[in-house]
């Protein structure tokens, strides 16, 4: 008989080493307990509002909305989080799990960082030990990010396996699992990973659909007609989505890196370009050769640089219940400048991907239309990248 | 009764592993010709995958300088069939889920039958996933063979009343490497397996000197070494058949004593 548990449609699944099965065991069993616990659920309710300052706001962009001439635009503001980025909901949510079930320790992967930061961040918070596992590549890219990591108390160990990004980080955390698992939770950033990674995750960040629904019935008293996000792993655009999902008439849109173009290699739009596989735990798209050997994906996002993609994000393609489109390099950092100076707003690379979509979409879209973009994090950590870019030698 | 049962009729089992295409694909036909000449019982090929999760350093370089060769599954196929036509030992693939997945896990169990190889080991499934690899390899007439681990413990019964071909038993926690000390109690894992199957038990993960091939072997039916292999080839290029060949030798005399 074919294991069901964890199963989006044909993804998801646990394609993982006999050795971590009964963590990942564990896991579930706890996570199935401790969700429906006042008391555990009350803990995170605080930690979320007192600690991470949610609920964060829905802002109208009243400028940017002129500007593209079209539908009206909604910021959900996941960059005013503390730490920055929607990352911290997942990362309380699993710390305080992994807490109760006794660990004393937390190992992450990261990108950008902002992950890492978080982890870090709720590891001290928590009083807990933290090891962050980080593409070398993306040490230097995200070098502010990385002595945040260190100067919150965890040890950043650079990866400098396979293409030194984040699937690299991603092996190496998993690789570490596999040899500390008694008193180690490894605190998966995305919903991605074997079962219950991909609900865990997708379950903590779907309070962003939560507050948006509540937010957007109380500003407006309707339903927006799409609502957008960036998509690596994809735990912003799923924690986006979650609650839309049973709307049909809400559209869904995740935005994919596309790097310099999905009709290159240096690309990481796993929907537009990858196809069917199994990795890092699960069944979903990856970008791959013909062989099957994950391909060294590419993007100037170091969140979105990653050649596979959440498993219940490969199903809401599959049954057409949400829009996956690429953005390349280009894009992204015009709208990183745009929306910098219409909104006073610096996005973090990763949301210019859903902000720089959102440009071609809103001008031909209705004024009575309403769309809402998930800003994920905040953009400071990618000024000097983006100068860069645009040829200026600017280090931190 | 497979073939790979065979492999456990002469005493303890010595199974070591390479990476094929490790630097190249005649240098691996070389060691293999070697392995088998001093008394490996039988032989894991790995066919290379760009992200070994389940590897350490040592044989995730070897998956690397293999790909960087040029090397890919229907090369490893070919080489096989060739390889066939003078090597009796049983042959068995270790490879990763999405190897056998994109070729096709019917067409990849069909091409196994027809070059001659005995049994399937892919360390990112685990028994909750078996059942989407395994009915196209018995079909086949191919031992899709199962891992067991020191955290295994109240699986391990239901994994080795399933279990095809042999059971390997990770000595260790984490991922493949040599290790000065293995302190896992296998005597236990290996009692329990008894318990529940009859199908041969070989032990690896960490094993490289003949001691500890001795001491692993009194609790087992055979021993499997890849890193302390991978090694030497790593160390020694082309020329490594005969400094393989005379290790191999001496392993399998240790845990033959």
């Amino acid at each position: 008989m074919k294991n069901e548990a964890g199963r989006f449609g044909i993804h998801g699944g646990q394609y993982i080493p006999e050795t971590l099965m009964n963590a990942v065991i564990e896991l579930e069993a706890a996570y199935e307990h401790y969700k429906n616990d006042p008391q555990f659920n009350a803990e995170l309710e605080t930690l979320f509002n007192e600690y991470a300052n949610r609920p964060s706001r829905l802002y109208y962009a009243e400028k940017l909305t002129k500007a593209l001439g079209g539908a009206k635009i909604y910021l959900k503001r996941e960059d005013l989080n503390h730490t920055g980025a929607h990352k911290i909901n997942n990362v309380l949510g699993q710390a305080l799990l992994a807490k109760k079930m006794g660990k004393t320790r937390l190992i992450a992967e990261t990108g950008a960082g902002q992950h890492g930061v978080a982890t870090a961040t709720a590891a001290a918070l928590m009083g807990m030990e933290c090891v962050v596992f980080m593409g070398e590549e993306d040490t230097k890219r995200q070098a502010l990010n990385v002595y945040r990591m260190r100067l919150l108390g965890a040890e950043v160990i650079p990866v400098t396996t396979g293409t030194a990004t984040l699937k690299d980080a991603v092996s190496e955390a998993m690789r570490e699992w596999t040899s500390r698992i008694a008193d180690t939770h490894y605190c998966l950033g995305s919903v991605m990973g074997p079962h219950p990674f991909p609900t865990i995750v997708r379950d903590f960040q779907a309070v962003i659909s939560k507050e948006i629904r509540a937010q957007i019935l109380e500003k407006e008293g309707r339903l927006p007609d799409a609502v957008m996000a960036c998509v690596g792993g994809g735990s912003n655009a799923i924690g986006t989505f979650y609650h839309f999902i049973p709307d049909e008439g809400v559209r869904l849109i995740g935005c994919e890196a596309a790097g310099r173009g999905i009709d290159t290699f240096e690309t990481a739009a796993t929907i537009n370009t990858g196809r069917l596989g199994i990795f890092h735990g699960m069944k979903s798209y990856f970008c791959q050769d013909e062989y099957g050997q994950i391909a060294p994906v590419y993007s100037i996002s170091a969140g979105l640089d990653y050649p596979g993609i959440g498993p219940e994000h490969a199903h809401l393609h599959d049954i057409g219940r949400a829009e996956y489109v690429a953005v390349t390099d280009d894009e992204a950092v015009q709208a990183f400048e745009f929306l910098s100076r219409t909104e006073g707003i610096i996005p973090a690379i990763e949301s210019a991907h859903a902000v720089a979509h959102a440009m071609k979409i809103a001008p031909e879209m209705g004024k009575d239309q309403i769309i809402v973009i998930t800003i994920s994090g905040r953009g400071d950590k990618d000024c000097a990248a983006i100068a860069r870019y645009r040829g200026e030698d600017l280090h931190e | 009764m497979s073939k790979i049962q065979n492999a456990f009729q002469n005493g303890k089992a010595f199974i070591p592993f390479i990476t094929c295409g490790d630097p190249d694909l005649e240098t691996t036909g070389k060691i293999v010709r070697a392995l088998a000449e001093n008394g490996a019982d039988l032989i894991e090929l790995g066919i290379p995958f760009s992200d070994p999760t389940a590897e350490g350093p040592v044989i995730q370089g070897a998956n690397i300088r293999a790909l960087s060769g040029g090397i890919t599954t229907d090369k490893i196929f070919d080489f096989v069939a060739e390889l066939r036509a003078e090597i009796s030992v049983p042959l068995v693939f270790m490879t990763y889920a999405n190897v056998v997945f994109s070729y096709g896990i019917e067409r990849f169990a069909a091409r196994c039958a027809e070059v001659g190889i005995d049994g399937i080991i892919l360390p990112d499934v685990p028994h909750e996933e078996k059942e989407e690899f395994a009915p196209a390899c018995r079909s086949h007439g191919i031992d899709f063979i199962s891992l067991i681990a020191p955290t295994s413990e109240n699986r391990i019964a239901e994994i080795a009343k399933d279990a095809e071909g042999f059971l390997y038993v990770v000595s260790s926690l984490g991922v493949t490497g040599v290790r000065s000390e293995i302190q896992t109690d296998i005597r236990a894992m290996t009692e329990k397996i008894r318990e529940n199957t009859t199908i041969p038990c070989a032990i690896g993960f960490g094993i490289s000197t003949p001691e500890q091939a001795q001491h692993m072997a009194e609790a087992a039916d055979g021993v499997i070494v890849g890193s302390a292999i991978v090694k030497q080839i790593a160390a020694n290029g082309r020329d490594a058949a005969p400094v393989v060949g005379e290790y191999v030798k001496r392993m399998k005399q240790a845990i033959s004593g």
